[in-house]
Protein backbone atom coordinates (compact mmCIF):
# COMPACT_ATOMS: atom_id res chain seq x y z
CA UNK A 1 0.00 0.00 0.00
CA UNK A 2 1.24 3.49 -0.73
CA UNK A 3 1.88 5.48 2.41
CA UNK A 4 -0.15 8.40 1.06
CA UNK A 5 -3.10 6.06 0.52
CA UNK A 6 -2.76 4.81 4.07
CA UNK A 7 -2.83 8.38 5.38
CA UNK A 8 -5.99 9.07 3.35
CA UNK A 9 -7.48 6.02 4.97
CA UNK A 10 -6.42 7.00 8.51
CA UNK A 11 -7.74 10.55 8.04
CA UNK A 12 -11.24 9.16 7.44
CA UNK A 13 -11.12 7.53 10.87
CA UNK A 14 -10.08 10.76 12.62
CA UNK A 15 -12.42 11.08 15.62
CA UNK A 16 -11.54 9.33 18.86
CA UNK A 17 -14.61 7.67 20.34
CA UNK A 18 -13.37 7.34 23.87
CA UNK A 19 -10.08 8.61 25.21
CA UNK A 20 -7.77 6.23 27.03
CA UNK A 21 -8.16 8.11 30.30
CA UNK A 22 -11.92 7.89 30.25
CA UNK A 23 -11.89 4.20 29.28
CA UNK A 24 -9.48 3.48 32.12
CA UNK A 25 -11.59 5.20 34.78
CA UNK A 26 -14.75 3.52 33.48
CA UNK A 27 -13.18 0.04 33.47
CA UNK A 28 -11.73 0.60 36.93
CA UNK A 29 -15.09 1.73 38.32
CA UNK A 30 -16.94 -1.25 36.88
CA UNK A 31 -14.26 -3.64 38.12
CA UNK A 32 -14.45 -2.32 41.67
CA UNK A 33 -18.26 -2.38 41.66
CA UNK A 34 -18.45 -5.97 40.40
CA UNK A 35 -15.88 -7.07 42.96
CA UNK A 36 -17.80 -5.42 45.83
CA UNK A 37 -21.14 -6.85 44.68
CA UNK A 38 -19.55 -10.29 44.47
CA UNK A 39 -18.44 -10.04 48.10
CA UNK A 40 -21.88 -8.91 49.24
CA UNK A 41 -23.66 -11.59 47.23
CA UNK A 42 -21.50 -14.47 48.45
CA UNK A 43 -19.79 -14.29 51.83
CA UNK A 44 -21.10 -10.86 52.83
CA UNK A 45 -19.44 -8.38 55.18
CA UNK A 46 -18.59 -9.55 58.66
CA UNK A 47 -21.36 -9.47 61.25
CA UNK A 48 -19.60 -7.19 63.70
CA UNK A 49 -18.36 -4.71 61.05
CA UNK A 50 -20.16 -1.75 62.62
CA UNK A 51 -18.15 -2.04 65.83
CA UNK A 52 -15.02 -3.59 64.27
CA UNK A 53 -14.45 -0.68 61.88
CA UNK A 54 -13.73 1.52 64.88
CA UNK A 55 -10.76 -0.60 65.94
CA UNK A 56 -7.30 0.44 64.85
CA UNK A 57 -6.45 -2.91 63.28
CA UNK A 58 -9.51 -3.08 61.02
CA UNK A 59 -9.16 0.56 60.11
CA UNK A 60 -5.53 -0.01 59.22
CA UNK A 61 -6.33 -3.12 57.19
CA UNK A 62 -8.81 -1.24 55.03
CA UNK A 63 -6.64 1.88 54.76
CA UNK A 64 -3.40 0.21 53.73
CA UNK A 65 -5.02 -1.98 51.06
CA UNK A 66 -6.91 1.05 49.70
CA UNK A 67 -3.74 3.15 49.59
CA UNK A 68 -2.00 0.38 47.66
CA UNK A 69 -4.97 0.10 45.30
CA UNK A 70 -4.99 3.83 44.54
CA UNK A 71 -1.24 4.04 43.97
CA UNK A 72 -1.20 0.85 41.89
CA UNK A 73 -4.12 1.91 39.70
CA UNK A 74 -2.61 5.34 39.13
CA UNK A 75 0.69 3.77 38.12
CA UNK A 76 -1.04 1.29 35.79
CA UNK A 77 -2.85 4.14 34.07
CA UNK A 78 0.39 6.05 33.52
CA UNK A 79 2.17 3.00 32.18
CA UNK A 80 -0.34 2.85 29.35
CA UNK A 81 0.37 6.45 28.33
CA UNK A 82 3.52 6.97 26.26
CA UNK A 83 5.77 9.67 27.65
CA UNK A 84 4.00 9.87 31.00
CA UNK A 85 6.14 10.02 34.11
CA UNK A 86 6.12 6.66 35.90
CA UNK A 87 9.13 6.75 38.21
CA UNK A 88 7.58 9.03 40.83
CA UNK A 89 4.27 7.13 40.94
CA UNK A 90 6.20 3.84 41.17
CA UNK A 91 8.27 5.11 44.11
CA UNK A 92 5.03 5.94 45.91
CA UNK A 93 4.52 2.17 46.26
CA UNK A 94 6.98 2.43 49.12
CA UNK A 95 4.31 4.26 51.16
CA UNK A 96 1.99 1.26 51.78
CA UNK A 97 5.02 -1.00 52.22
CA UNK A 98 6.44 1.27 54.92
CA UNK A 99 2.99 1.59 56.50
CA UNK A 100 2.73 -2.19 56.72
CA UNK A 101 6.28 -2.51 58.05
CA UNK A 102 5.58 0.00 60.80
CA UNK A 103 2.32 -1.75 61.69
CA UNK A 104 4.05 -5.13 61.90
CA UNK A 105 6.66 -3.70 64.27
CA UNK A 106 3.96 -2.06 66.39
CA UNK A 107 2.00 -5.33 66.50
CA UNK A 108 5.06 -7.31 67.57
CA UNK A 109 5.66 -4.80 70.33
CA UNK A 110 2.02 -4.79 71.44
CA UNK A 111 1.53 -8.56 71.48
CA UNK A 112 3.13 -11.01 73.88
CA UNK A 113 5.52 -13.36 72.06
CA UNK A 114 3.19 -16.29 72.64
CA UNK A 115 0.40 -14.63 70.64
CA UNK A 116 2.51 -13.95 67.52
CA UNK A 117 1.92 -17.34 65.99
CA UNK A 118 -1.88 -17.41 66.36
CA UNK A 119 -2.16 -13.90 64.97
CA UNK A 120 0.07 -14.71 62.02
CA UNK A 121 -1.83 -17.85 61.09
CA UNK A 122 -5.24 -16.32 61.74
CA UNK A 123 -8.47 -18.23 61.21
CA UNK A 124 -9.09 -17.96 57.52
CA UNK A 125 -5.74 -17.90 55.77
CA UNK A 126 -6.58 -20.41 53.05
CA UNK A 127 -9.90 -18.78 52.27
CA UNK A 128 -8.10 -15.43 51.98
CA UNK A 129 -5.65 -16.95 49.49
CA UNK A 130 -8.58 -18.27 47.48
CA UNK A 131 -11.01 -15.37 47.66
CA UNK A 132 -8.72 -12.38 47.07
CA UNK A 133 -7.75 -13.70 43.61
CA UNK A 134 -11.42 -14.42 42.87
CA UNK A 135 -12.39 -10.86 43.82
CA UNK A 136 -9.53 -9.54 41.68
CA UNK A 137 -10.86 -11.09 38.46
CA UNK A 138 -13.27 -8.24 37.64
CA UNK A 139 -10.84 -5.36 38.29
CA UNK A 140 -8.05 -7.27 36.51
CA UNK A 141 -10.23 -7.79 33.45
CA UNK A 142 -11.19 -4.12 33.47
CA UNK A 143 -7.60 -2.92 33.79
CA UNK A 144 -6.46 -5.21 30.98
CA UNK A 145 -9.29 -4.03 28.76
CA UNK A 146 -8.20 -0.43 29.41
CA UNK A 147 -4.48 -1.11 29.01
CA UNK A 148 -5.06 -2.80 25.68
CA UNK A 149 -6.16 0.64 24.47
CA UNK A 150 -2.98 2.05 25.89
CA UNK A 151 0.55 1.72 24.59
CA UNK A 152 2.69 0.33 27.41
CA UNK A 153 6.40 0.26 26.70
CA UNK A 154 6.88 -2.99 28.61
CA UNK A 155 3.82 -5.30 28.40
CA UNK A 156 5.04 -7.63 31.18
CA UNK A 157 5.59 -4.77 33.61
CA UNK A 158 2.25 -3.23 32.65
CA UNK A 159 0.53 -6.57 33.31
CA UNK A 160 2.27 -6.95 36.67
CA UNK A 161 1.19 -3.46 37.72
CA UNK A 162 -2.39 -4.10 36.62
CA UNK A 163 -2.28 -7.32 38.67
CA UNK A 164 -0.90 -5.47 41.67
CA UNK A 165 -3.66 -2.86 41.46
CA UNK A 166 -6.38 -5.49 40.94
CA UNK A 167 -5.04 -7.59 43.81
CA UNK A 168 -4.97 -4.56 46.10
CA UNK A 169 -8.54 -3.63 45.12
CA UNK A 170 -9.64 -7.19 45.83
CA UNK A 171 -7.84 -7.13 49.19
CA UNK A 172 -9.49 -3.82 50.12
CA UNK A 173 -12.88 -5.34 49.28
CA UNK A 174 -12.13 -8.62 51.07
CA UNK A 175 -11.05 -6.69 54.16
CA UNK A 176 -14.75 -6.00 54.81
CA UNK A 177 -15.34 -9.69 55.27
CA UNK A 178 -12.04 -10.92 56.67
CA UNK A 179 -12.19 -11.84 60.39
CA UNK A 180 -8.39 -11.71 60.78
CA UNK A 181 -7.25 -8.24 61.70
CA UNK A 182 -3.61 -8.56 62.75
CA UNK A 183 -1.00 -6.73 60.61
CA UNK A 184 0.96 -9.98 60.90
CA UNK A 185 -1.80 -11.78 59.02
CA UNK A 186 -1.94 -8.94 56.50
CA UNK A 187 1.80 -8.99 55.90
CA UNK A 188 1.78 -12.73 55.26
CA UNK A 189 -1.43 -13.79 53.54
CA UNK A 190 -2.68 -10.64 51.86
CA UNK A 191 0.80 -10.13 50.48
CA UNK A 192 0.94 -13.65 49.04
CA UNK A 193 -2.51 -13.25 47.47
CA UNK A 194 -1.69 -9.88 45.90
CA UNK A 195 1.69 -11.12 44.67
CA UNK A 196 -0.04 -14.07 43.03
CA UNK A 197 -2.45 -11.81 41.16
CA UNK A 198 0.44 -9.58 40.14
CA UNK A 199 2.38 -12.55 38.79
CA UNK A 200 -0.67 -13.69 36.83
CA UNK A 201 -0.96 -10.17 35.45
CA UNK A 202 2.69 -10.20 34.38
CA UNK A 203 2.30 -13.50 32.53
CA UNK A 204 -0.93 -12.41 30.87
CA UNK A 205 0.47 -8.99 30.00
CA UNK A 206 3.38 -10.50 28.15
CA UNK A 207 1.10 -11.69 25.40
CA UNK A 208 -2.04 -9.60 25.78
CA UNK A 209 -0.64 -6.14 26.24
CA UNK A 210 1.59 -6.11 23.17
CA UNK A 211 0.59 -3.58 20.57
CA UNK B 1 -0.04 22.38 0.81
CA UNK B 2 2.28 25.38 0.87
CA UNK B 3 2.36 25.63 4.65
CA UNK B 4 3.94 22.18 4.80
CA UNK B 5 6.83 23.29 2.62
CA UNK B 6 7.50 26.14 5.00
CA UNK B 7 7.26 23.79 7.96
CA UNK B 8 9.68 21.28 6.57
CA UNK B 9 12.53 23.75 6.54
CA UNK B 10 12.73 23.67 10.28
CA UNK B 11 13.84 21.05 12.68
CA UNK B 12 11.64 19.62 15.30
CA UNK B 13 12.25 19.80 19.03
CA UNK B 14 14.23 16.83 20.23
CA UNK B 15 11.81 16.26 23.02
CA UNK B 16 12.83 13.51 25.39
CA UNK B 17 10.27 11.56 27.37
CA UNK B 18 10.14 13.12 30.79
CA UNK B 19 11.95 10.90 33.25
CA UNK B 20 11.37 8.07 30.81
CA UNK B 21 12.55 4.53 31.07
CA UNK B 22 15.75 5.11 29.15
CA UNK B 23 18.68 4.40 31.42
CA UNK B 24 20.60 7.33 32.77
CA UNK B 25 23.85 6.29 31.15
CA UNK B 26 22.15 5.70 27.85
CA UNK B 27 20.48 9.05 27.98
CA UNK B 28 23.74 10.81 28.56
CA UNK B 29 25.31 9.12 25.59
CA UNK B 30 22.37 9.98 23.40
CA UNK B 31 22.43 13.49 24.73
CA UNK B 32 26.02 13.90 23.59
CA UNK B 33 25.32 12.28 20.29
CA UNK B 34 22.37 14.42 19.44
CA UNK B 35 24.23 17.49 20.61
CA UNK B 36 27.04 16.71 18.21
CA UNK B 37 24.57 15.95 15.47
CA UNK B 38 22.69 19.13 15.91
CA UNK B 39 25.89 21.16 15.77
CA UNK B 40 26.60 19.78 12.33
CA UNK B 41 25.47 21.82 9.37
CA UNK B 42 21.92 20.99 8.42
CA UNK B 43 21.36 21.98 4.84
CA UNK B 44 23.13 25.31 4.59
CA UNK B 45 22.27 26.32 8.09
CA UNK B 46 24.01 25.46 11.31
CA UNK B 47 21.62 24.57 14.07
CA UNK B 48 22.54 25.19 17.65
CA UNK B 49 20.44 23.48 20.22
CA UNK B 50 18.31 25.64 22.40
CA UNK B 51 19.52 28.91 20.98
CA UNK B 52 17.47 31.83 19.77
CA UNK B 53 14.92 31.76 17.05
CA UNK B 54 15.30 28.12 16.19
CA UNK B 55 13.92 27.12 19.56
CA UNK B 56 10.97 29.41 19.13
CA UNK B 57 10.20 27.90 15.72
CA UNK B 58 10.56 24.37 17.03
CA UNK B 59 8.06 24.84 19.78
CA UNK B 60 5.80 26.73 17.38
CA UNK B 61 5.85 23.71 15.13
CA UNK B 62 5.15 21.29 17.93
CA UNK B 63 2.26 23.50 18.95
CA UNK B 64 0.92 23.49 15.39
CA UNK B 65 1.08 19.70 15.22
CA UNK B 66 -0.63 19.48 18.58
CA UNK B 67 -3.40 21.75 17.35
CA UNK B 68 -3.92 19.60 14.28
CA UNK B 69 -4.11 16.47 16.39
CA UNK B 70 -6.50 18.13 18.83
CA UNK B 71 -8.82 18.98 15.94
CA UNK B 72 -8.39 15.47 14.54
CA UNK B 73 -9.47 13.83 17.79
CA UNK B 74 -12.66 15.88 17.58
CA UNK B 75 -13.22 14.54 14.07
CA UNK B 76 -11.48 16.97 11.69
CA UNK B 77 -10.20 14.70 8.91
CA UNK B 78 -8.34 17.52 7.12
CA UNK B 79 -6.39 18.56 10.19
CA UNK B 80 -5.58 14.92 10.82
CA UNK B 81 -4.31 14.39 7.33
CA UNK B 82 -2.16 17.53 7.65
CA UNK B 83 -0.70 16.15 10.88
CA UNK B 84 0.06 12.74 9.38
CA UNK B 85 1.60 14.20 6.22
CA UNK B 86 3.80 16.43 8.36
CA UNK B 87 5.02 13.58 10.58
CA UNK B 88 5.66 11.02 7.83
CA UNK B 89 8.89 12.48 6.34
CA UNK B 90 10.44 12.42 9.80
CA UNK B 91 9.37 8.83 10.35
CA UNK B 92 10.78 7.89 6.96
CA UNK B 93 14.17 9.46 7.62
CA UNK B 94 14.39 7.72 10.95
CA UNK B 95 13.29 4.33 9.63
CA UNK B 96 15.85 4.44 6.80
CA UNK B 97 18.67 5.46 9.08
CA UNK B 98 17.89 2.75 11.56
CA UNK B 99 17.26 -0.14 9.19
CA UNK B 100 21.00 -0.67 8.84
CA UNK B 101 21.55 -0.52 12.57
CA UNK B 102 19.06 -3.30 13.21
CA UNK B 103 20.07 -5.37 10.22
CA UNK B 104 16.70 -4.91 8.59
CA UNK B 105 16.60 -4.62 4.80
CA UNK B 106 16.27 -1.03 3.64
CA UNK B 107 13.47 -2.16 1.35
CA UNK B 108 11.31 -2.60 4.43
CA UNK B 109 11.74 0.95 5.66
CA UNK B 110 8.45 2.06 4.15
CA UNK B 111 6.61 -0.81 5.83
CA UNK B 112 8.09 0.34 9.12
CA UNK B 113 6.83 3.86 8.42
CA UNK B 114 3.33 2.52 7.79
CA UNK B 115 3.40 0.39 10.89
CA UNK B 116 4.37 3.39 13.00
CA UNK B 117 1.64 5.49 11.37
CA UNK B 118 -0.91 2.82 12.24
CA UNK B 119 0.36 2.77 15.82
CA UNK B 120 0.07 6.56 16.10
CA UNK B 121 -3.44 6.23 14.74
CA UNK B 122 -4.66 3.41 16.95
CA UNK B 123 -3.07 4.85 20.10
CA UNK B 124 -3.89 8.54 19.59
CA UNK B 125 -6.47 8.26 22.37
CA UNK B 126 -3.62 7.91 24.87
CA UNK B 127 -2.45 11.45 24.20
CA UNK B 128 -3.88 13.89 26.71
CA UNK B 129 -4.62 17.03 24.65
CA UNK B 130 -3.92 19.14 27.71
CA UNK B 131 -0.29 17.97 27.71
CA UNK B 132 2.54 18.67 25.27
CA UNK B 133 2.65 16.50 22.16
CA UNK B 134 6.43 16.03 21.98
CA UNK B 135 7.07 13.52 24.79
CA UNK B 136 4.04 11.44 23.82
CA UNK B 137 4.85 11.30 20.12
CA UNK B 138 8.55 10.65 20.65
CA UNK B 139 8.00 7.80 23.09
CA UNK B 140 5.29 6.13 21.03
CA UNK B 141 7.30 6.36 17.82
CA UNK B 142 10.48 5.13 19.48
CA UNK B 143 8.76 2.09 20.99
CA UNK B 144 6.97 1.09 17.81
CA UNK B 145 9.94 1.74 15.59
CA UNK B 146 12.25 -0.38 17.70
CA UNK B 147 9.63 -3.13 17.92
CA UNK B 148 9.14 -3.16 14.17
CA UNK B 149 12.85 -3.00 13.29
CA UNK B 150 13.78 -5.73 15.75
CA UNK B 151 11.19 -8.01 14.25
CA UNK B 152 12.50 -7.41 10.77
CA UNK B 153 16.15 -7.22 11.65
CA UNK B 154 18.79 -9.90 11.90
CA UNK B 155 20.52 -8.53 14.96
CA UNK B 156 18.12 -8.94 17.81
CA UNK B 157 20.29 -7.47 20.49
CA UNK B 158 20.83 -3.93 19.43
CA UNK B 159 20.73 -1.67 22.48
CA UNK B 160 17.69 0.53 22.68
CA UNK B 161 19.08 3.92 22.01
CA UNK B 162 16.94 6.91 22.29
CA UNK B 163 15.34 8.19 19.16
CA UNK B 164 14.85 11.62 20.57
CA UNK B 165 16.35 12.96 17.39
CA UNK B 166 13.37 11.59 15.49
CA UNK B 167 11.98 14.96 14.71
CA UNK B 168 15.27 16.35 13.52
CA UNK B 169 15.56 15.25 9.96
CA UNK B 170 13.01 14.71 7.26
CA UNK B 171 13.23 12.48 4.24
CA UNK B 172 11.35 13.99 1.35
CA UNK B 173 11.54 10.99 -0.94
CA UNK B 174 7.96 10.10 -1.41
CA UNK B 175 7.68 7.17 -3.71
CA UNK B 176 9.43 4.63 -1.59
CA UNK B 177 9.01 1.03 -2.51
CA UNK B 178 6.42 -0.46 -0.24
CA UNK B 179 7.19 -4.11 -0.18
CA UNK B 180 3.77 -5.43 0.63
CA UNK B 181 1.58 -4.47 -2.25
CA UNK B 182 -1.93 -3.28 -1.75
CA UNK B 183 -3.72 -6.28 -3.16
CA UNK B 184 -1.89 -8.78 -0.97
CA UNK B 185 -2.74 -6.65 2.03
CA UNK B 186 -6.37 -6.25 1.00
CA UNK B 187 -6.76 -9.95 0.26
CA UNK B 188 -6.31 -10.66 3.93
CA UNK B 189 -9.13 -8.39 5.02
CA UNK B 190 -12.73 -9.55 5.20
CA UNK B 191 -15.65 -7.97 3.35
CA UNK B 192 -16.95 -5.29 3.69
CA UNK B 193 -13.69 -4.02 5.23
CA UNK B 194 -11.77 -4.78 2.04
CA UNK B 195 -14.23 -2.95 -0.15
CA UNK B 196 -14.26 0.06 2.18
CA UNK B 197 -10.47 0.25 2.41
CA UNK B 198 -10.15 -0.01 -1.36
CA UNK B 199 -12.70 2.64 -2.14
CA UNK B 200 -11.37 5.16 0.39
CA UNK B 201 -7.65 4.70 -0.02
CA UNK B 202 -7.31 3.92 -3.71
CA UNK B 203 -10.37 5.41 -5.28
CA UNK B 204 -10.37 8.38 -2.91
CA UNK B 205 -14.04 8.15 -2.01
CA UNK B 206 -15.33 9.67 1.20
CA UNK B 207 -17.25 7.89 3.93
CA UNK B 208 -20.56 9.18 2.58
CA UNK B 209 -20.05 7.98 -1.01
CA UNK B 210 -18.81 4.62 0.21
CA UNK B 211 -21.82 4.22 2.46
CA UNK B 212 -24.20 5.11 -0.37
CA UNK B 213 -22.56 2.74 -2.81
CA UNK B 214 -22.47 -0.18 -0.37
CA UNK B 215 -25.97 0.63 0.92
CA UNK B 216 -24.63 0.86 4.47
CA UNK B 217 -25.09 3.58 7.07
CA UNK B 218 -22.20 5.99 7.54
CA UNK B 219 -21.79 4.78 11.11
CA UNK B 220 -21.47 1.18 9.91
CA UNK B 221 -18.82 2.25 7.38
CA UNK B 222 -16.89 4.10 10.08
CA UNK B 223 -17.01 1.10 12.39
CA UNK B 224 -15.88 -1.24 9.62
CA UNK B 225 -13.05 1.12 8.67
CA UNK B 226 -11.84 1.28 12.26
CA UNK B 227 -11.88 -2.53 12.47
CA UNK B 228 -10.03 -2.75 9.17
CA UNK B 229 -7.27 -0.49 10.48
CA UNK B 230 -6.93 -2.66 13.58
CA UNK B 231 -6.68 -5.73 11.35
CA UNK B 232 -4.04 -4.06 9.21
CA UNK B 233 -1.96 -3.29 12.30
CA UNK B 234 -2.33 -6.91 13.39
CA UNK B 235 -1.26 -8.10 9.93
CA UNK B 236 1.92 -6.06 10.16
CA UNK B 237 2.66 -7.45 13.61
CA UNK B 238 2.14 -11.06 12.58
CA UNK B 239 4.25 -10.85 9.46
Amino acid sequence: MKTDDLITLLAQDAPVGQSYGRAFVLALGIGIAVSAVLLFATVGIRQDMASAVATTRVLFKITVTSVLAVIGARLAMRIGRPGAETRGPALLLAVPILMLGAAVVAELVALPTGAWRTNLLGRNALFCLFFVPVLSLAPLTGLFWALRRGAPENPTFAGATAGLAAGAIAAAVYAWHCPDDSPLFLAAWYTIAIAGVSLTGALAGRSWLRW
Amino acid sequence: MPSLQALRRFRLPAACPAGGSVGKKNRQITGLRSLRKSLLPCGNKIVFPGVGQETVTQSAREEEWANWLRLAIKGDAQAYSRFLFAVTPHLRAMARRRCGLYGAPLSEAEDVVQEVLLAIHLKRGTWDPARPLGPWLTTLVRNKLIDSLRRRGRQKNVPIDDVCDFLEAADETNEAADRIDTETMLARLKEPQRDIVRSISIEGEGIRETAARLKMTEVAVRVALHRALKSLAALYRSE
